[in-house]
């Protein structure tokens, strides 16, 4: 009893991730508690998707279910599993079944390498960023197997449109990826690494995000990728694979109920992984703003009060609303549970200015800061982009895109070299 | 069953070899092309997995070098082959290899 | 990150890998037979994993499992495989196929047992944290010109592949 008490207290005391530990104990820790974060970052995407789309089109979007419909997600998820989960009649029945399982493993298997900070991820492997785009690509077999599973044309033509686009488009990212790797190497040694939390070092260490790095070579490559990510997780406007206007909708067209809904945890997992691939390249992960610049314990300080901060003005934002809530009686419940909200968000914001919280916290803080960034960016491309033609999209990717990435790969390559010899004669 | 629990090479090269017999097997015998193909990945696989098994032995990594020109290898030849099958198909409308059999169309 | 090279995990993996390889040959429908060898990749890059040799194992998912697979599925999809299910799915010389993959079977098996001594018990030991780096020197240094080979030889098969499948050039 004592050697695992001893087993589990020995980690704390150790700098690493639980995987380079050697640690099966909080390995598994870790692993739950990502697996909750990115399925309450889901539900939190699903409430704020339908609230941004319509503000953007001046509606109010779910106002029903709760105050300003926060407990939508919850009715949904319930909705869903309690409804009737068809398998079509001529459909290959076990193709069908295990799709959306194999699209969820690869959605969710990403995140064991994603660094939420120097210690805080499950494993860093030392082919880390490979690992992330491998397994993300085999999300693209289960959209296959379920468009073709299904014996339906919107299905199979969806599943076709996806395939052709998710490998046109990996080979545009791959090449952004490979250009934002090279300039890990620019260092004493050349070496570069494709381990995660390497590459978020190499940042620091070069006292520069990879975004700013040989300005505007590493913005382009950054383009580059978030363009191509959107095309990876079929989000418009490249969401060709589902477009309801001409396909119902794509390749789960005739899924229902709970499977429709591992989809949909599939598709935003998904979203949140090329995310926090893009921020970890080239947004320094989980740095905060300017380290190099603004360094000294001052400014450490000043910037740690930035995660209870953020917690407080949401908490106003709530205690703003209830206080505009209307005063009729029917709605004393909803009144009392936006205050019960706000209060809950409060009260983790003012825990989050205890300092032993606050220096645990705000690497994971400013890494899940950077990919909602990025989240609600999705949100706004889906408000204002009209969606691609099927040529259309072709061409940009392979005429567009891929020429682009090449030459900047190339003017990457030449630059650092250049930059290598004239440091080190 | 010392030697079944201590993992040498040898295990790694016969499952190596296993593989490459099922890949054989589905070369010589199915008439479909796609399958055909893929058996042949099978046997590229196969070979893959004893130059990775020998670059273990040896503690070198230029087996690890040659399995990736391989995996290249393998892109291509898969790239080409279904592009075969399409052209085969458009004309003859059937994915059997052993209808393959004018030697010129 | 040491991979755990025990017994367990080389027969599970070499028992996937196998009923994986069988279930490829043997299924009526192509698209089953590409999801088998899938899983089949999958298990051998694990495989490669317990070999210590993580690029490779990388490599093999992203290029096997997202890009040759799914080129494959692709394919399948584009021609009509109804046809192909109600036919025989065996060629007329499949039992020649087989005395012969019997006879290379029982080479193997005779070359291993005859051959075992030369195999060293000792595994040599391997640095796996420079894995890729030390995988790059080698493929940008002594192996450079086959490299670039290598890509001509993609170029090849691209313009390949557009000339055979395109309808008109």
């Amino acid at each position: 009893m004592n050697a695992f008490v001893q087993y589990i207290e020995s980690y704390l005391t150790s700098n690493v991730t639980p995987g380079a530990a050697g640690n099966m104990f909080w390995a598994s820790i870790y692993i739950l508690i990502v697996f909750t974060g990115v399925s309450v970052g889901v539900i939190c995407m699903n409430w704020l998707e339908r609230k941004v789309l319509a503000h953007m089109q001046v509606r109010l979007g779910p106002m029903r279910v709760g105050p300003h419909g926060l407990l939508q997600p919850f009715a949904d998820a319930l909705k869903l599993l309690l409804k009737e989960d068809i398998i079509p009649a001529r459909a290959d029945s076990v193709i069908f079944w295990s799709a959306p399982f194999i699209v969820d493993l690869a959605a969710f298997t990403v995140f064991v390498v994603v660094p939420f900070g120097p210690q805080h991820a499950i494993t860093d492997m030392n082919i880390g960023i490979l690992f992330m785009l491998g397994v993300s690509s085999l999300s693209v077999l289960g959209i296959v197997m379920a468009g073709w599973a299904s014996n339906s044309h919107y299905p199979l033509i969806g599943a076709l449109r996806s395939s052709a686009q998710m490998v046109s488009y990996e080979v545009a990212m791959g090449f952004a990826v490979v250009s934002a790797i090279l300039m890990t190497s620019l260092n004493a040694t050349g070496t570069g690494t494709l381990s995660m939390i390497g590459i978020v070092e190499a940042q620091k260490a070069q006292a520069e995000w990879f975004i700013f790095k040989f300005f505007p070579l590493g913005l382009i490559a950054f383009f580059i990728f978030t363009v191509a990510m959107v095309a990876e997780t079929n989000r418009a406007p490249f969401d060709l694979a589902e477009a309801e206007s001409e396909l119902t909708a794509g390749f789960h067209t005739e899924y229902s109920g709970f499977r429709w809904s591992l989809f949909f945890l599939a598709e935003y997992g998904a979203m949140m992984a090329v995310s926090s691939i893009a921020v970890t390249l080239w947004l320094g992960g989980w740095l905060r703003p300017f380290p190099n610049w603004l360094s000294g314990s001052t400014w450490d300080s000043i910037f740690s009060y930035f995660p209870g901060a953020t917690f407080l003005f949401l908490a106003t934002l709530c205690f703003y609303e209830t206080a505009r809530m209307p005063k009729h009686p029917y709605f004393r419940i909803q009144t009392i549970g936006l205050a019960v909200f706000g209060a809950l968000l409060a009260l983790i914001g003012l825990l989050l200015f205890v300092p032993a919280v606050s220096v645990r916290i705000q690497d994971i803080f400013w890494f899940t800061a950077k990919v909602a960034g990025f989240m609600y960016l999705y949100i706004w491309y889906r408000g204002t982009f009209p969606r691609y033609r099927f040529d259309q999209l072709m061409r940009m990717g392979w005429k567009v895109l891929l020429p682009i990435g090449l030459g900047t790969l190339i003017l990457t390559a030449g630059v650092a070299l250049i930059q290598q010899n004239l440091w080190r004669p | 069953m010392e030697s079944m629990l201590h993992i040498t090479t040898l295990h790694y090269l016969v499952l190596g070899a296993a593989l490459f017999l099922l890949g054989v097997i589905g070369v010589l015998t199915r008439r479909n092309v796609v399958i055909v193909l893929m058996s042949i990945e099978l046997i590229l696989n196969a070979v893959n997995l004893n130059l990775i098994a020998f670059s273990r032995m040896w503690g070198g990594l230029h087996g690890q070098v040659f399995a990736i020109f391989v995996i290249t290898d393998a892109a291509a030849e898969a790239a080409v082959g279904l592009g075969i099958l399409i052209a085969f198909f458009r004309n003859k409308e059937t994915v059997n290899i052993d209808e393959v059999n004018l030697l010129k169309w | 990150m040491a991979p755990i090279a025990t017994p367990f995990f080389f027969y599970l993996l070499a028992a996937i890998m196998l009923i994986g390889g069988i279930l490829v040959i043997m299924c009526r429908n192509a698209v089953h037979s590409a999801l088998a060898l899938i899983v089949t990749l999958l298990a051998q890059s694990a495989i490669y994993l317990m070999l210590y040799a993580p690029f490779v194992a990388g490599v093999q998912i992203i290029l096997y499992a997202g890009g040759i697979m799914v080129l494959f599925l692709f394919v399948i999809m584009l021609v009509n495989i109804d046809r192909a299910l109600k036919e025989r799915q065996f060629n007329s010389q499949w039992w020649v196929g087989i005395i012969a993959a019997t006879t290379l079977g029982g080479l193997f098996i005779a070359v291993y047992t005859k051959g075992k001594s030369i195999f060293p018990e000792r595994i040599a030991s391997v640095a796996e944290a420079d894995n890729t780096q030390r995988v790059a020197s080698l493929l940008y240094g002594q192996y450079m010109f086959a490299f670039e080979i290598a890509s001509l030889l993609l170029l090849v098969a691209i313009i390949g592949a557009v000339v055979m499948a395109k309808k008109r050039i």
